[in-house]
């Protein structure tokens, strides 16, 4: 157990540095960021010649790569154009999406689990038709639809919620966009409970249980969800990285000023630094929940083991 | 557990509530009445993440402007209503020949912090500015005092100076400004924030002034959170007579101008600078009269690469003009922006007022829409170049591809031909940027123009004179530039004026660039509030606002 865990992580070495370089250079082929910061009017070519020396972008791309690996390592992910520390950023930033996505997963863990082992057990019943019809349009529906709807519904016309989340998005004001993110996912945690249940409601092991007397719940709890919970739970950890990534349209919506406000920002500003740091942290967050995935699977069914 | 913790969010909701009601309500007593409204109260406005830190010198964009003309007073200001520049810090601005100007300070002005406002605080404000190594982006204002190639190389070699020599103080409250050219219009150029004064404070603990703002203007930074919310409150010693009439503002970053408007909506933010385009067609109807459409300074054109031989060559001034007359302005301002916009008819805005140089109908035949004649001059001129035309714009921001689209059918239906004319997207403003800085124009490209002051010199020196900043298409005439030449060393203003509209009548004939629209300002506001009004630039007049 040991030795695989630090095999992993060993290996998100590679991970980490293609990834990175991989962002590096697509926001460097975009072009010259100084030339969008003085807006309609040129920047004096003085001026920009400063700027340019300023935030390192007179060196070549592999030399800007290795001084900003080098710098990272340090913990010093660079300065935003609006002379901010890119750290500055993150402290603001990453607490309010994650508490969004705590807010999301929880929907997901909660209600899709719930529902999904509901309709399981009730194959073909009414309850079964109606959460496939409803998981379906979820799922066919758009985010930014949803959240317009709910916003406009909830917000405006109705006045139970604020339409925007205010800048200390408390876990209050967030449970209507979490739901939003995590709408789509929750539809497929649903589908995917149901189905993994309904397969194994016909295993050898729950009938066993079953005859030897024990009480349902105790059934359901001990031996079929437990058993029927891996694609779930694979599905709900790769999900967390794409959740916090994914939350740009959620996040500009109800102007939550987290993760995907500030990458859109850094997109649209053509801040290297910016775009570069979050996405070297989410890429973190996606290689962690990943491993913590393939952990929790012993804890689920203990044959399953590593080595 | 988790009863606990909600528990905890409403009493720091309440908290923050109570804070807010007990600032709001502590000015009331101090006011002794000035009509309607509450003058303690404070407002929340719609508000965008500023490009730049917030420095005078250094901010050229809406947003940080916004803050800047709340919290600074500068030797002039523009009036809000009809844009002429009036004194306010100056007492007198002398001068015999339009080059050499003496500048009188008013007395009793102070920063917020206490400190006087004296010549010095200016002289040391426009140094600062000027400077190479401070970076600021709005440098070049200061390019006409004299001694700015020393502090400000255009090569980007080291500085050789610190500070302008044409700048000198006389006394506390006297300095005086040299030129190194004739510019009559110079003192009416002061009401820029880029000329604002500064405290010492600036200088000796630049971050610390950086994270809380201070300056002499009505009012003053209450706090900053970056990229979440500026909080400004009545500054209850301004010396001026433009005291805000509510106590403070409150400016929200929104990322999405759609959920500002939706706040509105639902009653949660009480002013909205930048109706969402896809609200135009409900806003009347949502707000009523408190929707705000008033003329800005700001025009819309398409610019030509005129280093592009196609562009430049025999016969290039017909076509340009051919195009202009198979774009049907009024149709496009009617059905894409919902009459936001107002057909433009000269080069320059209907903001400056006749006597400042804005003359309707000055493009004459070439601005209205005749297809018969776009034609026969477009085949006079020699054709299209490789027979299409693509105008270029940045597609991330502004909805410019409806207009675009709008403009190519406009022409390809004129033509009578569905492939003379297409939009060329390019993904961000920035490479946008880039591609017309490295002159890789193929074809006519956005512009935009947003003045700096109402000056029509503001509208034509620096668009269309050879080599100035903003001459994107490298456009150069010397008749022209003779013209603005002559304009500027003009000490008679409406002379002055007269000679300038020649020079736009240079860049008629030549259609150095097809004027498109004239940009109006919108705002909607609650019904909490009221006198709200948008200035020239498109700004709300915060202090002029009253709640209640």
């Amino acid at each position: 157990m040991g030795r695989y865990v630090v095999r992993r992580l060993l290996q998100m070495i590679p991970v980490f540095v293609g990834a990175t370089l991989l962002i590096f250079l697509m926001v460097n082929v975009m072009g010259d960021p100084i030339a969008g910061l003085c807006g309609d009017r040129e920047c004096d070519p003085a001026t920009a010649a400063q700027l340019r020396r300023e935030f390192g972008l007179d060196m070549p791309v592999w030399q800007q790569y290795l001084t900003y690996m080098g710098n990272v390592f340090t913990g010093d992910f660079g300065t935003a154009f609006n002379g901010q520390e890119v750290t500055e950023l993150m402290a603001s930033a990453f607490p309010v999406t994650i508490r969004l996505t705590i807010v999301a997963i929880l929907f997901e863990v909660v209600v899709g689990i719930t529902l999904g082992v509901v309709t399981g057990l009730r194959r073909g019943r009414p309850v079964d038709t109606g959460a496939l019809v409803v998981t379906l349009v979820v799922i066919s529906v758009p985010t930014f639809v949803t959240g317009l709807l709910l916003q406009l519904l909830l917000g405006v016309e109705w006045g139970w919620i604020s339409p925007s989340v205010s800048s200390e998005a408390p876990f209050d004001e967030l449970i209507v966009p979490g739901l939003v993110l995590a709408s789509v996912s929750l539809a497929y945690v649903t589908r995917l409970t149901r189905t993994s249940i309904a397969e194994n409601t016909r295993a050898d092991y729950v009938r066993t249980a079953v005859a030897k007397g024990l009480p349902r719940h105790r059934v359901i709890r001990k031996h079929l969800l437990r058993n029927s919970l891996i694609p779930v739970v694979t599905f709900i950890g790769t999900d967390i990285g794409a959740l916090m990534g994914g939350a740009i349209v959620t996040e500009r919506i109800f102007n939550i000023h987290g993760v995907g406000y500030q990458l859109y920002q850094g997109i649209l500003r053509q801040n290297t630094q910016t775009v570069v740091g979050f996405v070297t942290v989410l890429v973190l967050v996606f290689l962690l929940a990943n491993l913590l995935v393939d952990l929790l699977y012993a804890v689920l069914d203990p044959r399953i083991r590593y080595a | 557990m988790r009863g606990a913790t909600h528990a905890r969010w409403i009493a720091g909701a309440v908290a923050v509530a109570l804070a807010a009601t007990a600032c709001g309500g502590g000015d009331d007593d101090s006011d002794s009445g000035s009509g309607s409204g509450d003058t303690g109260a404070v407002l929340s406005s719609s508000w965008g993440d500023p490009q730049n830190p917030l420095e005078p010198a250094n901010t050229n964009e809406v947003q940080g402007g916004k803050v800047l003309d709340m919290i600074f007073r500068g030797l002039k200001r523009y009036d809000p209503k009809t844009g002429e520049a009036k004194d306010m810090l100056a007492e007198e601005i002398e001068t015999t020949d339009s080059q050499n100007f003496t500048i009188t300070v008013k007395d009793g002005w102070t920063f917020s912090n206490g400190e006087k406002v004296t010549a010095k605080s200016f002289v040391d404000a426009w140094n600062y500015g000027a400077s190479l190594k401070n970076n600021q982006k709005n440098a070049y204002f200061f390019e006409y005092i004299e001694g700015y190639d020393k502090t400000h190389p255009d090569d980007g070699s080291k500085q050789s100076a610190d500070t302008l020599s044409g700048l000198k103080v006389v006394d506390d409250n006297t300095f005086t400004v040299k030129l190194t050219q004739k510019f009559s219009t110079f003192p009416d150029t002061l009401g820029y924030n880029a000329f604002a004064p500064l405290p010492q404070s600036f200088f000796t603990d630049h971050d610390a002034w950086l994270s809380k703002p201070v300056g002499n203007g009505p009012y003053a930074v209450d706090s900053y959170t970056k990229g979440s919310q500026l909080s400004v409150r009545k500054w209850d010693d301004y010396p001026g007579d433009d005291k805000a009439q509510n106590g403070g503002v409150d400016l929200k970053v929104y990322t999405d101008n759609n959920t500002a408007y939706t706040d509105l909506m639902a009653g949660n933010l009480d002013l909205v600078d930048d109706v969402p385009a896809a609200q135009l067609k409900n806003v009347e109807a949502d707000l009523g009269d408190r929707y705000i459409n008033t003329p800005a300074g700001i025009i819309q054109t398409l610019s030509f690469p005129f280093y592009d031989e196609d562009w430049n060559k025999e016969g290039s001034d017909k076509v340009r003009e051919g195009l202009s007359r198979a774009i049907d302005r009024d149709q496009i301002t009617d059905t894409i922006f919902q009459k936001t916009r107002t057909p433009a008819t000269d080069w320059t805005s209907p903001v400056l007022g006749e006597d400042g140089g804005y003359k309707k109908g000055l493009c004459g035949d070439a601005c209205e829409y005749d297809a018969d004649a776009a034609k026969k001059l477009i085949e006079e001129g020699g054709g299209l170049p490789g027979g299409q035309v693509k105008i270029t714009y940045n597609a991330d921001t502004g909805s410019h591809k409806q207009w675009v689209d709008a403009v190519c059918n406009s022409i390809n239906n004129a033509l009578d031909n569905d492939k003379a004319c297409v939009g060329n997207p390019v993904g961000t403003f920035a490479d946008y940027r880039n591609q017309i800085t490295q002159r890789k124009m193929s074809g006519p490209f956005r512009a935009g123009w947003q003045m700096d002051y109402p000056l029509i010199q503001n509208f034509l020196q620096p668009l269309y004179y050879t080599n100035a900043s903003s001459n994107d298409g490298k456009w150069s005439n010397a008749e022209f530039d003779k013209l603005v030449d002559e304009a500027n060393a003009e000490s008679d203003t409406a002379k002055a004026v007269q000679t300038f509209q020649q020079a736009e009548e240079v860049v008629r004939d030549n259609m150095a660039a097809i004027p498109l629209w004239y940009q109006n300002g919108s705002a909607g506001y609650s019904a909490r509030l009221s006198d709200v009004s948008l200035n020239p630039f498109s700004v709300p007049v915060y202090d002029q606002i009253k709640v209640g």
